[in-house]
């Protein structure tokens, strides 16, 4: 065998596990994103963990590992951990994290005393049921990844069917109430899918990881998009993706669990999201500290036109760069940055080795120069500001200035023609 | 009663003094889960130490692994200030990275590791015994974790003889003690790395996960019926201590891991102040009914 053989599913029994776990990485990973959103990520831990004790009395009593009878105790126990919880914060003083800490490790000593008194008891059946702890997907029957596949495509329905409900409940329980909704019955519905793709999703990674198969791929998925069906979208592919890769490591080295391996693709994925997202990664941070650098730059030195044109009452003469730099000390890399910028925005256009103002440049450095006097003025009359101390302020908040801000300093200062250093205030001509 | 079960009770009652002291703090910060993280990601740190020492009872290499402890509440506290990601969700994905990849380290230097991948979840109490830290002259003081534990509690009461006001101050009023000018910050690393010392050294006895119970259930049970922040350890130290005798009469008699049945008498005492105490279930409707 090799990995071709793995990678295009040739082998039955491969296609059986690797379809599995990738179906129960994707249902919890879809389940989880509404955990996320409803701040309730460390609940789906303690329902992993609380899952052990029910998956333990489910052998007792029937004395098989019959996935049916594991998952009905797994069920049953992880709404008594969710109903426990309720119970703790609302009758006692303490707070949700500590009655999490409480019932997941209660639960979790539970699971634990079961298991080790079963292993005691000599039934040759229960060889394996501590694989739960850190999962077996390797291991998984024909049979088993029909029950718990079944399980993972009936929650992808649920959520497919309800995301309308789901989404108002996630985000605002209030409005959803208002809206009529039953948001009682939409919430019982939430936890009980959370309750069976935990405990479907044990068979992939085991109880102690299972908090990671729900909670990463919603947080990595997050960084990456501000609307919800995108980041089911991504939560669920990303979970299918970690299930295959790790089915992949365990096909390559046999004695690697395949859990750990889940969560370390997993984790890798909140990593790369953190870096590289647009929107709310390091990357996006540092693109938009540069566009507003870039902008603040390209504007400060169209406004040397504007002033220098002021100067010799000619707009559109040519200007060189050492012009430029007499009348405001640029460094050089940035000066080249600006002209650059302006360039292309085609509010600069090359003269020879010099630069001149286009027509459009012109308005947008008269409507810098103008929103920079109005802040001056503002601030002098309005909130009695010095004249000689309004300059700095206004340096800043002129490449801030909407164009609504505008029209209102505009109507409170009365259209005025001068700055407090006697300056015009340039309009454009109606 | 046999030497052994003598050791046994009496490690898993200095355990749960440690856990009970260090978590009345973790309780009232509302730092219950961070212990939780804390206690899963020491695990690579423990590993780490393994393959270098092939021990767990040197000293040195302990610390190195309770460095992870710190290191954990590092990335937490950057994932969720700095990279502005949800507070639980920045716990969940930094304790499973952690303890996947401790996971892993044991599956692959199998052969060099003596750890079971089952014994780092709940520990296994009943060895401990095995292990005695002998004197040159050939006495004993007893096992090795009793001693380190014994250590550990020695350097506990010390820093809360010269920290207990700074730790108090910061617990309560975080406010005033910004106002008086006492770091925060400084305080909760110091709690943290008890918190993770804790975690390796009661690690070859109560497990990565187990020792999270003996933090949070005996203060939380002592929280319920007590008035006082004293008071509170104290109660919370006597639950530990009769969850570790208790624990270990039901494990005899069930035949089953005694760390585990340690937890669940600490449970079943936390049930009872909660059904019953001062503030509990019951007496809060007696008196809503007798009004």
């Amino acid at each position: 065998m090799d990995i071709w053989s793995f990678i295009w599913l040739e082998e039955p029994n491969i296609r059986f596990v690797v379809l599995g776990t990738m179906l129960l990485g994707a249902s919890s990973a879809l389940i989880g994103c509404f955990s996320y959103l409803r701040k309730k990520a460390l609940v789906g831990d303690a329902i992993a963990h609380a899952i052990l004790p029910g998956i333990c009395f489910g052998f007792m009593l029937s004395e098989t590992k019959n996935p049916f009878y594991l998952i009905s105790g797994a069920f049953i126990s992880g709404w008594a951990s969710i109903l426990i919880i309720d119970f703790i914060t609302k009758h006692s003083k303490l707070k949700a994290d500590a009655a999490i800490g409480i019932v997941l490790s209660v639960f979790f000593g539970l699971g634990v005393l079961l298991l080790t008194h079963i292993q005691q008891s000599g039934n040759a059946a229960q060889a394996g049921l501590d694989k739960y702890l850190f999962g077996k997907a390797a291991s998984m029957t024909p049979y088993d990844v029909s029950v718990f596949g079944g399980i993972a495509l009936g929650l992808l329905l649920l959520v497919l069917i309800c995301y309308k409900g789901f989404k108002i409940v996630s985000f605002n329980t209030d409005y959803a109430q208002t809206l009529g909704l039953p948001t009682k019955l939409l919430s019982v519905l939430i936890s009980t899918a959370t309750v069976l793709s935990v405990a479907v999703g044990i068979q992939a990674v085991g109880v102690v990881l299972m908090a990671a198969l729900l909670i990463t791929p919603a947080s990595a998925a997050r960084f990456w998009t501000n609307k919800l069906s995108t980041m089911l979208l991504l939560a669920a592919l990303m979970g299918a993706i970690a299930g295959w890769i790790g089915s992949l490591v365990s096909f390559l080295a046999p004695n690697m669990p395949t859990g750990p391996w889940i969560v370390i693709s997993l984790t890798l994925m909140v990593g790369l999201a953190i870096l590289g997202s647009p929107i709310n990664g390091v990357y996006g941070k540092w693109l938009k500290k540069q566009r507003n650098k870039h902008l603040i730059t390209h504007e400060n030195v169209l406004k040397v036109f504007y002033q220098l044109g002021e100067q010799e009452q000619n707009f559109f003469r040519s200007r060189g760069k050492l012009s430029i730099l007499q009348k405001r000390n640029f460094g050089t890399s940035t000066l080249k940055k600006g002209l650059t910028i302006l360039l292309a925005k085609k509010w600069i256009k090359r003269d020879q080795n010099n630069y001149v103002l286009t027509n459009e440049g012109f308005l947008e450095a008269r409507r810098i120069v103008r929103l920079h006097r109005l802040w001056e003025l503002f601030l002098n009359k309005r909130l009695g500001l010095q004249p000689d101390h309004v300059h700095p302020d206004a340096e800043v908040i002129e490449h801030l200035i909407t164009p609504e801000l505008e029209e209102i300093l505009l109507k409170d200062l009365n259209m005025p023609a001068l700055d407090p250093h006697n300056k015009e205030i340039p309009y454009d001509k109606h | 009663m046999d030497t052994n079960a003598f050791w046994i009770i009496l490690t898993g009652a200095i355990i749960a003094i440690n856990c009970s002291i260090l978590g009345s703090f973790l309780m009232l910060r509302k730092m219950a889960m961070l212990a939780d993280a804390i206690s899963h990601a020491v695990l690579p740190g423990i590993v780490i130490a393994f393959l270098f020492t092939g021990t767990r009872s040197n000293l040195p290499m302990l610390l190195g692994a309770a460095l992870f402890g710190l290191i954990t509440v590092f990335i937490i506290e950057w994932l969720s200030k700095r990279i502005k990601l949800q507070n639980d969700a920045s716990i969940g994905v930094t304790f499973t990275f952690l303890f996947a990849l401790g996971i892993i380290l044991i599956s692959l230097f199998a052969g060099q590791v003596d750890l079971d991948q089952d014994c780092v979840l709940y520990g296994e109490i009943a060895y401990v015994p095995l292990d005695m830290w002998y004197l040159p002259n050939g006495w004993t003081l007893g096992p090795s974790t009793w001693v380190i534990c014994s250590g550990l509690l020695l350097l506990i009461l010390i820093g809360l003889r010269w920290g207990f006001k700074g730790l108090y101050i910061t617990t309560f009023n975080p406010d005033y003690a910004v106002s008086l000018g006492i770091s925060a910050g400084i305080w909760q690393y110091v709690l943290m790395g008890f918190v993770s010392v804790n975690t390796v050294v009661s690690f070859e006895a109560v497990g990565a996960i187990l020792v999270v119970a003996f933090l949070i259930v005996p203060p939380a049970a002592a929280y319920l019926i007590s008035q006082s922040f004293i008071k509170m350890m104290v109660y919370a130290c006597v639950i530990g201590v009769i969850s570790s005798i208790g624990g270990y009469c039901l494990a005899v008699y069930l035949n089953s891991s005694i760390s585990a049945s340690m937890t669940i008498v600490a449970g079943f005492l936390f049930l009872l102040a909660l059904l019953f105490g001062p503030k509990g279930y019951f007496r809060k409707n007696k008196k809503l009914q007798a009004l």
